[in-house]
């Protein structure tokens, strides 16, 4: 068995961009452009970045939501690109995803003993009184009442929604879940709540997480390892201690510089970047940070950095090092 | 210190067809000249209505300003003419928000926008208003500002709209700016650009900030003072530095816990239970009783009177007076 839960290497997803009278692909959009990743069994990954830089994407294509253009992904081991049919329907079911947006990930037509009780009809013969009861197990561990089982998702706060959305991601028991931004659109009150009922179910399932988020306190406090994004590429990763005592890329640097920490007498030296994030339709040539980066050199903008070892365990694509 | 805003026992409901939201039961509330003021709470707890409150910005029907004084500049906001709070509005006081789109108008340039916001309010030239409008784009450290002035909004970036915004709501030189999250769906290294500006602006124009959050983090690095709001009543505030470092209300210091810190080592964070009530049939007595841990009985019965913590540093609860 593979110590690993995922591997993704060289992954690539690039959307065309089509324009004119015909339509006719003028571009490409690159999402995600040439990411290797490893997530240990067991752990927590999460993967920091800008909106736009390719975090939601990469998680789709882990998932096989979408198919990668290039690349390969090993769940457990085992290349998804040959599983098929019900073996792959098998596999589904230990691959779940939660999203940023409770409202629009959540049916409004369905009550929440459908929503939750959508995989088991799926993926199951479970029902009746036993899929019932399942659904009762689910909405207790995630901190919601047998008297909820038949509201709509509008008749619920945020933060109970993302709870439903939680049940429903767990039902199958799942070995790896995709948090994707699960907490950005909720207060710190209901973010505290969620986050600690991710831990409880990690701990209790022995879950493993891609956890993508743009909030750099959630990652430190989740996540075991950290991968940063910038514009389609995977630019440092890092245990996470090491990152917050010494980010080695200048735009790791850049981003916990920036994090507005809740201590009047933290000061820290913040770095301005210039400019904003570039779009990955027409991403800057040689290190796609050089037209931001402080540190930029000569040969930045004309060849692009590999991704290498960087002292104990940590890949970082920079120049510098 | 010199006050500049004195707003007293501002109550505003909305009348609506589930019935009336007390959204604003009485806040008492001053903004001192220079100084920047966060204004931080739950969803719901309103921000927002206070911020439009200040401005007369609230829609009738269904929401009414029903009592209380707004002083700004020796005159009570809430007594002149519509006619002269127009002046005051985009002049004396400016406001930015969350979608910088809900300020810029697309189908005009920047520029014009920005000469049109300093020509109604001063008596400049069209030669004049432009040099003003280039000079607040550069104050706003806007790339390549003779430029943006001839662009249309959605040619800009997020970040860009933001500071367009930005320079269309100083460019009369306000004395006092609202800014109602001007920050939250900005990317942090964009967010950290716009604090800056925004935080080198006032310095430089010498103005007072009302700023809407709900990031403690923005707060901690770019007021001097904070108040705290819950459902409609303001039931702490004090300096950064009081409220931080020596939170007294159990729901400030609720929600100082429940952030994860970068640089303290947390293994769970705490939890502050049950959810924001409903505004239109609050809790009675101090509206956080029922997720207080340290409720008494006399919180069901009685709004908490406010009591002085230290010099400068106010708390609304029981606990701290008035219980006897
Ligand atoms: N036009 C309106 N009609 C009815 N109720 C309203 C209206 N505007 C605001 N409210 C109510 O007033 C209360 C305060 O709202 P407000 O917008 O000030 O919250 P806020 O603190 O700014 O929250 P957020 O952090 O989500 O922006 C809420 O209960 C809200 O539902
Ligand atoms: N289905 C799609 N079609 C075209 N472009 C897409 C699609 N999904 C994402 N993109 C683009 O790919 C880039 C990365 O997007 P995404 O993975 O959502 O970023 P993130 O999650 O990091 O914010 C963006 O430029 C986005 O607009
Ligand atoms: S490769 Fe050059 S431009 Fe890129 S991050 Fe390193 S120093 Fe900066
Ligand atoms: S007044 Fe009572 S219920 Fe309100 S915060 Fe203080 S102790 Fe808690
Ligand atoms: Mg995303
Ligand atoms: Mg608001």
């Amino acid at each position: 068995m593979s110590k690993y839960i995922i591997e993704a290497e060289n992954v690539k997803k690039y959307f065309p961009i089509k324009g004119g009278v015909f339509s006719k692909v003028v571009g490409y959009v690159k999402a995600v452009d040439d990411v290797s990743l490893k997530i240990e069994k067991g752990t927590c990954m999460a993967l920091v970045g800008e909106s736009g830089c390719g975090k939601t994407t990469f998680g789709r294509v882990l998932l096989k939501l979408i198919e990668p253009d290039a690349g390969k992904i090993l769940f457990e081991g085992k290349d998804l690109a040959k599983v098929k049919g019900k073996k792959l329907r098998e596999m589904r079911k230990d691959m779940q995803m939660v999203f940023q947006d409770p409202n629009s990930s959540l049916d409004p037509r369905f009550t929440v003993k459908n929503i939750i009780g959508e995989p088991f009809s799926n993926f199951t013969n479970i029902k009746g009184e036993e899929l019932v009861k399942r659904i009762l197990e689910l909405l207790n561990l995630v901190g919601l009442k047998k008297e909820h089982l038949y509201r709509y998702p509008h008749e619920f706060s945020g933060g109970q929604r993302q709870r439903i959305a939680v049940a429903r991601a767990i039902a199958l028991d799942p070995k790896f879940i995709v948090l994707d931004e699960p907490t950005s659109a909720l207060d710190v009150s209901v973010q505290a709540k969620i986050l600690n009922l991710f831990q409880d179910l990690q701990e209790k399932f022995d879950l493993s997480y891609l956890f993508i988020t743009h909030d750099l306190s959630v990652a430190k406090h989740m996540a075991d390892n950290i991968g940063v994004m910038y514009v389609g590429k995977l630019v440092e990763t890092s245990a996470t201690e090491p990152l917050f005592e010494e980010p080695l890329h200048p735009y790791t640097q850049a981003l916990l510089s920036a994090i507005p920490v809740a201590d009047p007498e933290y000061k820290v030296e913040r770095i301005i970047l210039k400019g904003d994030v570039p779009s990955p339709a027409n991403p800057p040539s040689g290190c796609r940070f050089h037209p931001r980066c402080p540190k930029a050199m000569e040969i930045c903008s004309k060849e692009e950095p590999e991704l290498k070892k960087v002292g104990d365990g940590r890949l970082v694509a920079c120049h510098l090092y | 210190m010199e006050d500049l805003l004195k707003v007293r026992g501002l109550k505003t409901y909305f009348y609506t067809y589930e019935g009336v939201v007390k959204a604003l039961e009485g806040i008492n509330l001053d903004i001192y000249k220079g100084e920047s003021l966060g204004l931080v709470g739950e969803t719901g707890c309103g921000k927002s209505v206070t911020a439009l409150s200040i401005m007369r910005l609230i829609q009738w029907p269904p929401g009414k300003i029903i009592d209380g004084e707004i002083h700004f500049n020796g005159k009570d906001l809430l007594k002149i003419s519509e006619e002269e709070m127009r002046k005051i509005r985009g002049a004396e006081i400016s406001m930015i928000f969350q979608e910088p789109m809900s300020s810029l108008n697309p189908v005009f340039t920047i520029g014009s926008q920005i000469m049109e916001a300093i020509t109604l309010h001063q008596n400049v030239n069209k030669k004049e208003a432009e040099e003003k409008a280039i000079e607040m784009l550069n104050l706003v450290r806007m790339p390549d500002p003779e430029k943006v002035m001839n662009q249309y909004p959605h040619e800009l970036s997020g970040g860009m709209q933001q500071r367009a915004m930005i320079a269309m709501a100083l460019s009369c030189r306000p004395s006092l700016l609202i800014a109602d999250e001007p920050t939250t769906a900005l990317d942090v290294t964009v967010q950290a650009q716009i604090l800056d500006v925004i935080q080198r602006v006032n310095k430089e124009l010498d103005s007072s900030m009302l700023l809407i959050t709900h990031d403690l983090g923005v707060v901690a690095q770019i007021c001097d003072r904070v108040a705290v709001m819950y459902a409609g009543y303001i039931v702490e505030i004090g300096t950064v530095k009081q409220i931080f470092k020596n939170p007294q209300h159990p729901y400030t210091k609720g929600l100082m816990n429940a952030i994860p810190k970068i640089h303290v080592k947390t293994k769970r964070l705490e939890v502050i239970r049950g959810v924001v009530p409903n505004l239109i049939t609050p809790p009675s007595g101090c509206r956080f009783h029922p997720r207080c841990d340290h409720a008494m009985d006399v919180c069901k019965k009685k709004v908490p009177p406010v009591t002085k913590v230290e010099e400068g540093h106010y708390v609304a609860c029981f606990l701290h007076g008035g219980a006897k």
